[in-house]
């Protein structure tokens, strides 16, 4: 029950492949993460939606294999 | 989901001004992440109700698909869902928050 980073930043690529992505390993046990993620789709978006996009990236991972990923988006 | 666990999500929105589905209580949060919004209400002195979602696993489950969203907590105010730990958060110590309590009327510490 766990992703390591470059799954993660895999999978967010594939979506929003703009994306400049910098992750944390907050506790050392690949399961706490905090992502910082900018793209250029997140224009004209709200804080929900762009949040949404990131976890639909992530396939259904987000609350199962991957327990804690705190999200911050900023637009390009 | 069942009807009756959509239709109590929708009764526990419909009937508090701001409603916080967490794991735990208000007072006895089970989740890092329930506790720091739980403590951000209390700090900004608002009356909500802290529904505990470990209390039933259909309830659980239910609210991820009736908000769409993949996490627990989540916050709703008047109706409208708000967010995650991570957007609310932000909202709260980018004085957000705050204005949208001012914007729909809910009293709360203001200074």
């Amino acid at each position: 029950m766990a992703m390591d980073i470059k799954e993660i930043k895999t999978l967010i690529k594939e979506a929003l492949p703009d994306a400049i992505i910098e992750i944390q390993d907050l506790a050392g046990d690949n399961n706490h993460y905090s992502a910082t993620i900018t793209s250029s789709k997140f224009s004209g978006k709200n804080k929900i939606e762009q949040h949404k996009m990131v976890y639909n990236s992530l396939k259904g991972k987000m609350g199962n294999e991957l327990h804690a990923l705190a999200i911050k988006t900023k637009e390009q | 989901m069942d009807d009756s666990t959509k239709n109590l999500i929708q009764s526990h929105i419909d009937t508090n001004e701001i409603c916080l589905f967490m794991k735990g209580t208000p007072d006895a949060p089970q989740c890092g992440f329930s506790m720091a919004i739980s403590n951000m209400l209390k700090i900004l002195e608002v009356n909500y109700k802290g529904i505990n979602v470990l209390e039933t696993q259909s309830l659980r489950e239910g609210i991820k698909e009736f908000s769409d969203w993949p996490t627990i907590p989540q916050v709703y105010i008047k109706g409208e869902f708000v967010g995650g730990c991570d957007i609310v958060k932000e909202m709260y110590e980018n004085g957000e928050l705050k204005k949208i309590l001012k914007e729909k009327n809910i009293n709360h510490k203001s200074s």
